[in-house]
């Protein structure tokens, strides 16, 4: 029997054409794809679940729903509490399955991976950006908007424009105190914020391997910085050590072709990549630490669904073990989970950071997009491990955030400037 | 349709935390969210923005969060289109999707200064500038993407789409 050739494809040309029902597809077709997950919190179910009542009908599936109330949460307000509330009764109407109270919750992007929700070769859309971060694990995954999400909920289905693929090809291992966030920084760097603009970031090449799921989660979630659609994994041998015991449900992992054709090609060799932090306004300003002038600043904040996991946590304690946060700085700590904090309890990290005199926070996005716990007053400066250093991001308009590693945070929260984990870790 | 509008003029990656600030997303009360509209990097446009104006920037508006609240927020406080050079892509689908009309027109953006006042063909995607008299052209939107355009938004799309 003989067919005519198939196109050779990317993964998320693979992942489209299975949830599509087509055999193939190429860049720039618009496509209706079956989706295996919806995503929603608290800032942006309410608006879709207001949407979705006027289409009147059910959801298409209560598992396949998830929502986390982690921006405004625990409730910092009157107007939040109510918003919460909103989502709270959609959840009991519906019988929402994967529903994450407080004292329960995480930041969705951290709690997904690790309850086992996302899985490869899926399509996973969410009303939240950064919902690209799934792509560690050889899912497709991006962030959609709040009307989105409703037409979802309702039929299970989304539009997709095909994006073109960038290969990324990473070679050589990361060097002592640089990760996941040096790599994606560096890259946004190179590249720019729109560098990758309505494309598929895809990451390939022999330094995949020695990456940890946890750099490959923070590499993953910034695709969006560069303007990406999504960032993509393979999945190798580290991906199904994560996803065994984890993933209950059936899933379809998908390889690109050896033939797939991509835009282009960047590549990074990250033996030679350093500590670097992206300075105020725009996540594309990347310098290397050791080229950045004495820059005092007043607050640190080491969390966020880029950097809020155990792995992360573990570099800011080893750096601040036995030393102080510098009298200037407050330093704030936010476990991405319930069980990163647990665990960081476990591993003395939490006594570490409590002890050097950081605050610890339960779960929350809180001080990343200026909610609370930690709003910058004008002129204030932040290193901060989040991803977004646009003006106000953090608080007033005259504020600034600079972003970088856990283990950059750390150093610099200790020596009241931006400082390299290697001035303080001799 | 044929907008005429005074236009406000912004640079490029202008970001939705920007667009309305996360401070201001405990709500998402259209009127209230066009009131801090733009706050951030201009603290005019809210106050003399007029029902009708159009809004022209330069490469990636809209970058940055998911926060639909963004193109609300735009579209709330009366501008009835925005044109740029580029767009991010999930806020070119939150426009789309709740009825903000978008024009991508490329290098040529550059050109339309503030305060121009244009002729703005969404159907054809012509762009004219009534003072210099210059035409611009836009790609029109594509496939159901324009179906859904038309039809005012995704809810109305969905709605009208499945009849089982
Ligand atoms: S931690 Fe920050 S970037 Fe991540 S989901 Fe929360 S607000 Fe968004």
């Amino acid at each position: 029997m003989s067919m005519a050739p198939k196109r050779p494809m990317t993964m998320t040309e693979k992942i489209f054409a299975a949830h599509a029902g087509l055999e193939s597809v190429e860049p720039g077709q618009l496509v209706r794809c079956k989706i295996d997950l919806a995503l929603g919190n608290d800032i942006t179910a309410p608006p879709a679940i207001k949407e979705f009542e006027r289409i009147g009908k059910p959801v298409f599936d209560k598992d396949k729903i998830v929502l986390v109330p982690d921006h405004f949460m625990p409730n910092k307000d009157i107007k939040s509490a109510g918003m919460a509330k909103t989502m709270r009764t959609f959840v009991k109407k519906h019988q929402i399955t994967n529903y994450f109270e407080v004292g329960r919750m995480g930041i969705e992007h951290v709690l997904l991976p690790e309850q086992g929700l996302v899985a490869p070769g899926e399509i996973i859309i969410g009303a939240d950006s950064h919902t690209c971060t799934y792509g560690a694990v050889g899912a497709f995954a991006t962030g959609v908007g709040s009307t989105d999400l409703a037409a979802a909920m309702a039929t299970g289905e989304t539009w997709f424009k095909t994006p073109s693929s960038i290969r990324v090809e990473l070679t050589g291992s990361l060097p002592r105190w640089v990760s996941g966030k040096d790599v994606i920084l560096t890259l946004i760097g190179q590249i720019g914020v729109d560098g990758a603009r309505y494309q598929s970031l895809e990451f390939t090449g022999a330094g995949v391997a020695g990456l940890s799921i946890a750099d490959r989660l923070t590499i993953a979630n910034m695709a969006i910085e560069a303007g990406a659609k999504n960032g993509i994994f393979p999945v190798d041998e580290v991906t199904n050590v994560f996803l065994t015991g984890r993933v209950k449900k059936p899933y379809q992992a998908v390889a690109a072709d050896p033939d797939a054709v991509y835009e282009r090609t960047v590549a990074i060799d990250l033996s030679t990549l350093t500590p670097v932090v992206a300075l105020p306004h725009l996540p594309e300003n990347v310098r290397p630490v050791k080229d950045v002038p004495v820059t005092l600043i007043d607050q640190v904040v080491i969390g966020s669904c880029t950097n809020g996991r155990i792995e992360d946590l573990a570099q800011a304690a080893a750096i601040l073990d036995g030393r102080t946060v510098h009298p200037d700085v407050r330093a704030i700590v936010i476990p991405g989970t319930q069980a990163v904090y647990l665990e960081a309890m476990a591993k003395g990290y939490a006594e570490i950071f409590v002890k050097a005199g950081a605050v610890l926070s339960t779960p929350t996005c809180g001080p990343c997009l200026g909610g609370y716990m930690g709003i910058l007053a004008a002129g204030e400066r932040a290193v901060s491990t989040t991803n977004r250093n646009f003006r106000g991001r953090m608080g007033h308009v005259d504020s600034e955030v600079y972003l970088a590693s856990p283990a950059v945070a750390a150093a610099s929260a200790i020596m009241g400037r931006i400082a390299a984990p290697g001035e303080v870790m001799a | 349709m044929i907008l005429t509008g005074k236009v406000w003029r912004y640079g490029d990656n202008i970001d939705t935390d920007v667009i309305i600030p996360a401070r201001y997303l405990n709500t998402s009360e259209p009127k209230e969210l066009a009131v801090h509209c733009m706050e951030d990097i201009d603290t005019t446009f809210a106050a003399q923005v007029a029902d009708g104006d159009l809004m022209v920037a330069g490469k990636n508006f809209g970058c940055g969060s998911s926060r639909e609240h963004a193109p609300v927020a735009i579209k709330a406080s009366g501008i009835r289109c925005v044109i740029a050079d580029s767009f991010a892509r999930i806020f070119y689908r939150n426009a789309i999707n709740i009825g903000l009309p978008l024009l991508e027109l490329g290098a040529d953006a550059a050109n339309i200064g503030a305060g121009a006042v244009l002729k703005v063909d969404l159907a054809s995607g012509t762009v004219e500038d009534t003072v210099t008299g210059r035409l611009y052209s836009a790609q029109p939107l594509p496939g159901f993407i324009r179906d859904i355009a038309v039809c005012g938004g995704l809810i109305n799309y969905v709605k009208g789409a499945n009849h089982e």
